[in-house]
This record gives C-alpha cells, structure tokens and sequence, in this order.
C-alpha cells in the first residue's frame, strides 16, 4: 500500500470529476476526520486514517481489501471505476450544495429498462425516464432507478438535447458499472 | 511303408525345427576379429561374388549378418556376467579401436593484444615459482591470491612521499589505483572478446550508422546531454522533450503513514488546478444555438428545394410534360403543385423545420 503519486492522483481525479465534479473536494477534505486513498495492487482505496493504520498491521500479499475500493489503474495506467465507488458517487452527485454549485448529472431508469440495465447492458431511450437538464454528450453520469435507488454509472452517449429527439432504441446512456456487479463479478470485486 | 512315411515326417519336422532354431555354433574359414568395448566384429571372410550375383542377395546378407551378430554376443557371454534385478548384464571391456571424434576439433582461440603484441616483439611468457619467500611472515607463500606474500594491502603504515601532498589518504589511493587497474584489465578483456568476434563496440555510448533509429537516437541524445563536466546536471530539458528511459532511477514514494495534512493540501491544490483548466464555455449553450442553427439551415434547403421542384414543374409544363427524364420527378412535383395551389398550404410546410 502506498499513496498516489502526483500523476496517479490527477488521473484519478480527472475521471471522478466526470461523476461529482468539484465534489471531490468533500471526498478530499472531510469534517468528520481524515480520510485519504491508498494504492494497493493497482487499486484506489478510499479510507480514514484510523482505518489505514490498521491495515498497516497486514502485509501486502496477505491484505485483500481496506476501506472502500474506487477503481483500479489499468496496465496502460488508466483508471476505471469499479461499482464499488458508488456509495460515494451517488450521494455526492445529490446533495445541492449551497456554496459549491458543483455540476452533477444524473439518470433515472424506468422500472421496466432497470433489469436490462443491472445485466449489464447499456440504457436505451426507451428505458430512459428521466435525464438532468443540460447533460453533455459523454458526461459522466449516475443512474438511478424512478425510486432514486442508484443502480450504477455510465457515461451519456447523447446530450439532452439529443435524447428528446432520438428513436427509441438508440443507446442514451452507456454502461460502465451497475450494482449487479457485486452478484456477476463477486469474486473479482475488492 | 506307414511306418517309413511316420519316420520320415519326424525326421523332416526335426529338420523345419532345426531350421527354425539355427545353432549358436558358427563355423567360419577365419576367425572373427572382436572389439567388445564397442561391439564391433570385423569378418575377413571372403566373399563369393556368385552369391552375390544370384537372385538370392538378401538372404544371403541376412544369413551372413546373422551368422556374425550370433559370433559377436557369443563372444560377449564369454565375459563375467551378473544378474541385476532380473536381467543378465555383462560388463564390456575398454574399446580397443579408436573411432574419429564426432564434432571438428576446436579453432584456436583469436590471439589477444597483448599476445600479438609479444609476438611481434619476440617476448616470450617467463615460468615464475608459485611460492616466493615473505620476509615479514617468515614463510613461503604463494605470489598472488589470498594470503599472498608480500601483500602490500596489509600495509599498517605507508610513508607519504616528499612530492605528494601531505593530507593525501594513501591507503585510499593504493585501493583506487587498484580498482582503476582492475576495471581497465575488463574492459581489455571485453575489447579483446569483441576483437575476436569481429564485433565493433562503442568506447563509450553509440556506434557511427547511416541510419539511427528512434531509440537509438534518443539513447545518443541522453548519452551527449550526460557527456558534460557537470554529467549533465545543469543541462536543461528541450520543451516537450521526454525524460531518458532506462536511466536507472528509482521511484520513490511517499510514507504511507506520513503528513496527512500535507497530503490532503496537495490533492486540494490539485484539484483547483484542473478546475481553472475546465473550458469556460457554455456547453448547453453553444449546443442549443448550434441545433438551432442547423434547423433554420435545414428549413432553408428544403424551401429552396420546393421552390426549384416548381419551377421545374412549370418549365415541363410549358413543353407538354413529354420528356423521359421528367417523368420520374413528376410525381413529386406534383404534390409540390398540390401544395403550391394554395397559398398557405407551402408556408405551412416550411413551418414544421423550424420546431
């Protein structure tokens, strides 16, 4: 385990501003104590400090997991959002912040496209219930089911503009990572 | 006559058996000449030629390379034998013949510089004793190696010479002029190997070629910027040049328990930092006004269009509506006039485009 260096961190960074955008900061600077990331084994762990000191007791081939996994660094060092990165996704990419107006971009799912979407498969127009206002084409996105229960994130394959035009079986929202993962990748997911 | 044709059916099966199962005895003019230690048999026999000629060739090979092959194990169950773990083994003697060697004999070694060198000048290698006598030690030693005589690295005290600078560490000295002549007697030794090889070395970085490849450029690059006084320290980077690779430089990491504070005022710096790099432009904006734009083009080409369907129309009309060409078009044309008879009937179609 080892922190992130300069550039790691600014890759990392670079790909979860797509989702949160400037609500990294709250991730970064939290009034409840200190919480860093940590790489492990490719890994992005997100974690207190308290946490992190306790994993230290653990050595590296012996410790599977600490604190929250964000995503991995690919071999060609591109980072990739793991599921498991939603618990903190989704409540950032809700909250309005009074003094931060912090663009976030959301996406809600008809119950009869959500199943479609939990396998793994990209959401389609017919399926699209709701989009926030003013989403860019290729912004990152989090979905949510019409009972905002976040089911995952993708990224919008058309701005808003777009989807209100577009036939009813071309793709809107690209899959990424839904919370069928945990079922599908279970063995694979840290 | 039962009786005479029962003996001579035996008397025939005794035969076939015999046939079958040929004696171990083998009669010959002339002795086999045996080498065991390679299981080689030499038969001086001769050989009649008309046995050779006749239809029956192989057999008779057959029969002779039997015969011999039986002489030959004959011979080898002379020898002592044992039994190991169910088989019969006999031990072979030493070959009395001596077979050429299988692979060419080696070449000789490419003489080094310095034997070429000796060569030239006529000097000749000189036997020295192993052991020389070590006045200090009071015992014969050996010349070089461990525990050597004479061994000036076990020196407890040097006397600094009168031309040498007073505060000079001797000891330190005599151990790098040693590593010195150590490392020139290698790199001797590589230049020689290459020599041999007819293989050209760079002394130091890269060899001259027509063409240089993109590494090799690079390698050449990194090599020069290093060849200063200062190995390189003060030499500035080009603008979008790339750091060297393979300079052997380690990474290196932050503690993972270090200054948490520190850390957390980097990521923050970090991230204020790629927000002032975000586009300030108006994204929704800049779509909205661009989709707009592109309706009113679109409005604009289909009106156009109506309007040269019409004329067109009128011009086929005038002649009659009798040309070939004009009749595949004359069906939408005619929609076009259905529209055009009404006044407000083609500004409504050119409506729906503006959306």
């Amino acid at each position: 385990m080892r922190p992130l260096t300069e550039e790691e961190t600014k890759t990392m960074f670079e790909k979860l501003s797509k989702y949160i955008g400037e609500n990294i900061k709250l991730l970064v600077d939290r009034p409840d104590g200190t919480y860093c990331f940590r790489l492990h084994h490719d890994r992005v762990y997100y974690m207190s400090e308290k946490i992190l000191k306790l994993a230290t007791n653990f050595s590296r081939e012996k410790l599977i997991s600490v604190g929250t996994c964000f995503g991995k660094f690919t071999k060609t060092l591109k980072f990739r959002l793991h599921i498991t990165a939603l618990d903190f996704l989704a409540p950032y990419a809700k909250v309005v912040h009074l003094h931060i107006s912090a663009p976030t971009f959301k996406v809600w799912v008809k119950p009869g496209a959500e199943q479609s979407f939990l396998y793994g498969n990209h959401v389609l127009k017919s399926g699209l219930g709701r989009i926030t206002e003013n989403t860019m084409q290729y912004q990152g996105v989090v979905v949510y089911s019409m009972a905002d229960v976040p089911l995952g994130f993708g990224v919008a394959a058309k701005s808003t503009q777009e989807c209100r035009r577009v036939d009813p079986i071309s793709i809107v929202v690209f899959h990424q990572a839904d919370v069928g993962e945990f079922i599908r990748n279970e063995d694979t997911l840290t | 006559m039962a009786a005479c044709s029962v003996e001579e059916l035996l008397a025939k099966a005794e035969k076939e058996e015999a046939e079958k199962l040929k004696s171990i005895s083998v009669q010959k003019e002339l002795d086999l000449e045996f080498d065991i230690g390679n299981l080689l048999a030499c038969d001086k026999n001769r050989i009649e030629s008309r046995d050779f000629r006749e239809k029956k060739k192989e057999d008779f090979l057959r029969s002779l390379a039997r015969d011999n092959t039986q002489l030959l194990i004959n011979e080898i169950w002379k020898l002592p034998t044992e039994r190991v773990e169910e088989a019969i083994v006999a031990k072979l003697p030493e070959p009395t013949t001596r077979l050429p060697r299988e692979k060419p004999p080696p070449k000789p070694k490419p003489p080094t510089k310095w034997e070429q060198f000796a060569k030239l000048k006529g000097i000749q290698k000189k036997k020295k004793t192993n052991l020389v006598w070590d006045e200090t030690a009071k015992e014969w030693r050996r010349r070089w190696g461990y525990k050597r005589a004479n061994d000036e690295t076990k020196d407890w005290l040097i006397e600094v010479p009168e031309t040498t600078d007073p505060n000079e560490d001797q000891f330190a000295k005599r151990i790098k002029a040693k590593k010195e002549r150590v490392a020139k007697n290698e790199f001797n030794r590589l230049k020689n190997i290459a020599r041999g090889q007819k293989v050209k070395v760079p002394g130091v970085g890269l060899l001259p070629k027509a063409q240089q490849s993109r590494d090799e450029l690079a390698k050449a690059v990194s090599v020069a910027k290093s060849s200063t006084a200062s190995v390189g320290r003060f030499q500035d980077r080009l603008p979008k040049e790339k750091p060297p690779k393979n300079t052997g430089k380690k990474r290196k990491f932050e503690p993972l328990i270090g200054d948490f504070s520190n850390e957390k005022q980097r990521q923050l710096e970090l991230l204020r930092v790629l927000d002032s790099k975000k586009p300030k432009l108006d994204i929704t904006k800049a779509v909205n006004t661009q989709m707009r734009e592109e309706d009113r083009e679109e409005a604009a080409a289909k009106r156009k269009k109506g309007a040269g369907k019409k004329g067109r129309k009128a011009n086929t009309g005038g002649k009659g509506g009798g040309k070939a060409g004009g009749k595949g078009k004359g069906g939408k044309a005619k929609g076009g006039k259905a529209g055009g008879g009404k006044a407000g009937g083609g500004k409504r179609k050119g409506k729906p485009g503006k959306r």
